[in-house]
């Protein structure tokens, strides 16, 4: 593509690809940009498609009918020479210029090389999905011990299995589908921990009779999970990671009503890895930045705040998926190409949908909005889960400081978000940025209230080698080295 | 399979892993030391997220190995200093 894009959109997720399609469809010259080596994003994650016949995953995926229809929409855009896929490319930051926007990306295709690229667009979507949230519990830190995603990329993107004995814990239906995954490629999953009462979804039968699909698909994991011989233990919790240089076993505990472990209760299981993940926190990076409008979701998360068009408060900017508030990959693909639909009416291009389609759609997105807010409700993080900690237990990674050190920034130095903790501990001033610890720093010094993460102006390191080569000139074309040819 | 090198020793990979996966492959988890603990440290997050599986390639450091699609003759060298 050499002319310059009507639309930037970060993320190939499925929010991402779907409105990429939808954009393209109406006529748009579009810019789509991802770090991955594929499209697809962390729910349709694929080994490069010169290795799928070497690795094999089809198998472990869902939609994939979707997925394949998206890929050739985006294969034939390519070809019209409208769509320029930049695959490899790591957005860094997204700035004003010019009346539009500027995504200043690093092309990585060959790393350890870095080469800076900026795309320009009158019109932004950001669709950079979600990551899995993490409480720490002693032992987090041993090698074995990953998240729930990091077990599920290295078996959808590698068709690695991380372990031959596997415990699961956390909160939330994601354990499931990675508990059928493992155990279809031969792990023994040992346990299964969901912290959550299976009763609570009863709370919320209106948004359950509301979405039929979500039944069928949560009876499918059941039916995977049972032919695998797999239990899912319902209130209880990894509460502790044992072993030297790598995880060996894992304490397991029932809980109270409020996430404490229930005394007695804890029982020794021997594992060779565990994967945790308490929900999801929303990529916000890039959004920060411009002082979108936030609100807050049902999770505890703050997301950026988004119109019934998915128009955050700036002008030009919109979001899709994840980052207006976690709901997963269905409610993705519906408000991708709702936010797609609001580009080609602010471009003044003729809506592709068609105004009852396009009425369908926003129906689908209120459905699954309920349903996300019904799942956060169901699937909380536990209140007392700080009870699992010793003054030891490493609570930031990077700068491994500790829940001891986190606590009396608190008791003795007033610290009451995770801000001040990180001026007085350094914890969250790491590699990550607190990507891993913030919203476990948030509980631990606020209390209360969504967590909002800290500002982050360079949204993934670079060197000042590739900052240097910076092609900073506002009215450049975009830059004119190679577009990804593979798209699938 | 092909083969890249981690500290001098050859591992093999299929085309298409990504450096962290064909370690976890092998039955290695670890391969960084931390600046303060000296505790080891593997791939955690697995999509580049929590920079725990940094490694060094072909001399350049700070390069997470699960982000890093594995390539023959590719030099990878692991330890200390990653996180500095």
């Amino acid at each position: 593509m050499t002319e310059p894009a009507d639309l930037v959109v970060v993320g190939a997720g499925p929010a991402g690809m779907a409105a990429a399609v939808t954009a393209l469809a109406g006529g748009l010259r579009v810019a789509l940009v991802d770090s991955g080596t594929t499209v697809g994003g962390q729910f349709w994650r694929h080994p490069p498609e010169h290795a799928r016949a070497a690795i094999p995953t089809d198998d472990l995926h869902h939609r994939l009918r979707e997925h394949r229809a998206l890929c050739g929409a985006l294969s034939a855009g390519r070809e019209a020479g409208r769509l320029d896929a930049r695959l490899a490319h790591h957005v860094w930051s997204a700035v004003h210029e010019d009346g539009g926007f500027a995504v200043h990306a690093v092309d990585r295709r060959t790393p350890p090389r870095e080469r800076t690229v900026v795309l320009r667009a009158p019109r932004l979507l950001v669709a950079t999905g979600a990551y899995d949230r993490q409480l720490p519990f002693p032992g987090w830190d041993l090698p074995g011990v990953l998240t729930v995603g990091g077990l599920q990329a290295l078996l959808k993107g590698g068709g690695v299995v991380a372990g031959s004995r596997v415990a699961l814990g956390g909160t939330g239906p994601f354990l499931l589908p990675v508990a059928a995954a493992l155990a279809a490629r031969g792990a023994e999953v040992v346990a299964v921990c969901e912290a959550a009462h299976p009763g609570a979804w009863l709370r919320h039968p209106g948004a359950l009779l509301r979405n039929p699909g979500k039944w069928a698909e949560g009876a499918g994991y059941a039916a995977a999970l049972a032919r695998h011989r797999v239990r899912v233990r319902p209130r209880t919790a990894i509460v502790a990671a044992e072993g030297d240089d790598r995880v060996t076993s894992v304490r397991i505990a029932a809980l109270a009503a409020d996430g404490s472990p229930r005394p007695g209760t804890e029982r020794r299981a021997a594992v060779d890895a565990v994967g945790v993940g308490w929900g999801f926190v929303p990529q916000l990076d890039l959004l920060l930045p411009f002082g979108c409008r936030l609100t807050e979701t049902a999770d505890g998360n703050a997301v950026v705040a988004v119109d019934d068009g998915r128009r955050t408060s700036v002008p030009g900017l919109y979001a899709a998926g994840e980052t207006c508030g976690v709901g997963g990959a269905a409610l993705a693909l519906a408000e991708g190409r709702l936010a797609a639909e609001s580009v080609l009416a602010d471009s003044g291009a003729a809506s592709v949908l068609g105004p009852a389609r396009r009425a369908g759609v926003r129906a689908a997105v209120a459905r699954g909005r309920a349903f996300a807010r019904a799942l956060a409700l169901a699937h909380p993080v536990p209140p007392a889960w700080s009870s699992w900690l010793t003054d030891e237990t490493v609570v930031c990674r990077c700068e491994e400081v500790s829940a001891g050190t986190v606590r009396a920034a608190r008791a003795d130095d007033d610290a009451r978000d995770h801000r001040q903790v990180k001026h007085l501990t350094r914890a969250g001033m790491g590699w990550c940025q607190g990507r891993m610890c913030g919203p476990a720093v948030h509980c631990l010094a606020a209390g209360e209230g969504a967590y909002t993460p800290a500002e982050r102006l360079v949204a993934t390191p670079l060197t000042l080698g590739a900052l240097a080569d910076l092609d900073d000139r506002p009215s450049a074309a975009t830059d004119t080295g190679g577009t990804d040819k593979e798209c699938s | 399979m092909s083969e890249f090198s981690v500290d001098g020793e050859p591992v093999r990979f299929v085309e298409g892993q990504t450096v962290a996966a064909a370690l976890v492959a092998t039955g290695r988890v670890a391969w960084r030391t931390t600046r303060t603990g000296r505790r080891p440290r593997g791939v955690f997050c697995g999509i580049g997220v929590c920079f725990d599986c940094l490694v060094a390639v072909d001399g350049v450091p700070g390069q997470r190995a699960c982000l890093v699609p594995a390539r023959a003759g590719m030099a990878v060298t692991t330890g200390e200093g990653d996180d500095d």
